[in-house]
């Protein structure tokens, strides 16, 4: 079958106004595309890295999240000195008892305050929580009123920069560093010393979790068995990162349903452009249409020419999209954490995978939005389409 | 039988549920060879009896042949594979590609014949130097003018060499001179390459180059 791919080809570029339109048309509907793709892709990379599989996490029995559980101050003592728990070389064992408080904060340079979650740790954490990195300054001192800021944080809230203070309940507290923790959901947290936090708040004689470095972490099934069938302490263990894991499978899944919802709806609008771009481009050219099946092309061959320059148009409308999209890359943004409701931190990510999809869909949308009205102008009585009517 | 053979033929189209009848039982007889010109008012149906011929319609009712090929009942694929092996159309608007060259125009439908590339630009080369275009090989139908665009779309229309050359008014967008160094081509074609050439005209004066003048009015022929 003789297809008149050259005409149509060299349609796409030698109407370079026409051509242009649509693809800038189609290209900014696949850069809203590839952002919605891109803001999922951040939420996945922010929730899903939290903890290590090396760190055991106590909550009380039944308790759904860190800050519903409550550990007693005996128990976390019977939970440290157990014999599963990794020791420095210094003897101290490597665990940290926490409280988890989510506090109210004013935003920088905007109106409003948000929620953002306080950490009381055990200064052994720093031994536990080995993806902690400080950026700047220094830890915070065991015993002093002295806390340390996620750098993402510090940027979005006030009173975070080294040398100020934050009040909680009545009680200041002096920003001495800030950290970061490869992207996990630390990096929305404040840290300071427990025992210091922990009357300040309010809190006393009860921590939330308690978080230890395994001594062997391959022994973790009889580690949790050990802990939970111990009738003195009512607990559940999880390896630590399964738990931030499933922490965030819900609000993951609200996400990506949300964002599925959002694309859907924009890609059933993009090809509604798509289809209606397509029939006034090809209905312009009815006359030469009808020509090229008098001239004994078969209204297949002018179906399938025409969907093939509508996927063209259709992917330099993908490639522009992909340029507008890139500088989305690393935009921070935030949104309120669903299982502790405090401010989560998270980037636009545009990831080759995210490109590539975006391409596929302006694909998508060439080749459907070329389908309808190349097949409704191939198949239009030959002399009623001569007459241009 | 004759080289294009109407026999009984009968066309309606349907407007609004409306049966308007456009040919009434036509015949027509044309030879091999021969120059027809079909003459008659505006709306008589001149464009509807060549659109017949040529297979890019098909009668309500009756035969038509065109070559030894009875047409009227083949199917929308098989009337393009016969129209692009038979058929020279010519209109009056020209109808050449905006985005191909003159060159490349004549060689669309060269697409349809098995032959390489090479082959392809010989025979549409020849084709436009033989409407006295050879030097325009790389225009665009913007840059000729109308009488130039028209041997463009002569050229396309003969370069597979067609058993049948059908013309719809292919001056009546013309000034006098490219009409009169159109019609001179047409000529040429007939009596030079033995074309068998159906042409439709207002004009008397086009009528005079043919052999013979068909007149059609309401649907019939009238002497
Ligand atoms: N595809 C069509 N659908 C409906 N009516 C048509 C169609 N083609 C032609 N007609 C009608 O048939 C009549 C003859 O048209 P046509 O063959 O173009 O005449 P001519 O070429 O002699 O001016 C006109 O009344 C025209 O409106
Ligand atoms: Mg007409």
């Amino acid at each position: 079958m003789a297809i008149p791919l050259a005409y149509n080809v060299r349609s796409v570029f030698q109407r370079p106004v026409s051509t242009f339109t649509t693809a800038a048309g189609i290209g900014l509907t696949v850069a809203i595309f590839i952002g919605a793709l891109a803001l999922a892709e951040g939420f996945r990379a922010s929730l899903v890295s939290t903890g290590s599989n090396d760190n055991a996490l106590v909550l009380r029995k039944g308790a759904d999240s860190e800050i519903s559980s409550a550990i007693s101050l005996e128990s976390a003592s019977i939970i440290r000195s157990s014999p599963g728990v990794a020791t420095s070389p210094e003897g101290r064992s490597l665990a940290s008892p926490e409280i988890v408080v989510v506090v109210n904060k004013d935003r920088l340079g905007m109106a409003g305050s948000s929620n953002l979650t306080v950490r009381g740790v055990d200064p052994a954490a720093t031994g536990v929580r080995t993806a902690l990195l400080l950026e700047e300054g220094r830890m915070f001192a065991p015993g002093s009123d002295e806390i340390i800021v996620a750098q993402r944080i510090a940027k979005r809230f006030a009173n975070c920069e080294i040398g100020q203070k934050l009040r909680f309940e009545q009680r200041d507290f002096t920003v001495v560093g800030h950290f970061s923790a490869k992207g996990s959901a630390f990096e929305s947290e404040i840290w300071g010393d427990a025992s210091v936090l922990a009357p300040a708040m309010h809190r006393e004689g009860v921590y939330q979790t308690l978080v230890f470095r395994m001594k062997d972490p391959g022994q973790f099934p009889a580690i949790k068995k050990a802990l939970e069938t111990d009738p003195r302490l009512q607990v559940e263990v999880f390896r630590e990162r399964e738990f931030f894991a499933k922490q965030s499978e819900m609000f993951t899944m609200i996400v990506t349903v949300l964002g599925t919802f959002i694309t859907s709806i924009m890609a059933v609008g993009a090809l509604f452009g798509a289809v209606n771009t397509m029939y006034a481009t090809i209905g312009a050219r009815t006359r030469e249409i009808a020509t090229l099946l008098v001239l004994g092309f078969s209204p297949l061959a002018v179906m399938l020419a025409f969907v093939v320059e509508s996927l063209v148009i259709s992917l330099l409308g993908g490639l522009i999209g992909c340029l507008l999209a890139l500088p989305m890359n690393g935009i921070t943004s935030s949104t309120t954490n669903f299982s502790s409701f405090s401010e989560q931190a998270f980037q636009f990510q545009v990831t080759p995978q995210v490109l590539l999809a975006g391409l596929a869909f302006s694909a998508l949308l060439g080749l459907l939005g070329g389908f309808f009205p190349a097949l409704h102008a191939s198949r239009r009585p030959l002399a009623a389409a001569l007459r241009g009517g | 039988m004759a080289w294009v053979e109407v026999r009984e033929v009968h066309k309606q189209y349907q407007r609004e549920k409306q049966a308007i009848t456009v040919l009434d039982g036509l015949s027509l007889q044309i030879e091999e060879g021969e120059f027809v010109a079909l003459m008659g008012p505006s709306g008589s149906g001149k464009t509807t009896l060549l659109n017949l011929i040529g297979g890019i319609d098909s009668p309500t009712s009756g035969d038509i042949s065109v070559a030894g090929t009875n047409i009227a009942r083949l199917s929308g694929a098989e009337l393009a594979r016969w129209r692009s092996n038979t058929i020279g159309y010519i209109f009056q608007l020209y109808n050449l590609m905006p985005v191909l060259t003159a060159l490349q125009n004549v060689e669309l439908p060269l697409l349809l014949h098995k032959m390489n590339g090479a082959e392809r630009r010989k025979r549409a080369t020849f084709a436009l130097e033989l409407v006295g275009l050879g030097d325009r090989l790389g225009h665009y139908p913007r840059q000729l003018s109308g009488g130039q665009e028209q041997r463009v779309a002569i050229a396309r229309a003969l370069v597979s060499d067609p058993k049948v050359l059908l013309a719809d008014e292919p001056t009546g967008d013309l000034d006098r001179k490219s009409g009169e160094e159109v019609l001179q081509l047409l000529e040429r074609l007939n009596t030079e390459f033995k074309k068998t050439i159906v042409m439709v005209t207002h004009d008397p004066h086009a009528a005079e180059r043919a052999h013979r003048l068909v007149h059609l009015d309401k649907g019939v022929l009238s002497a």
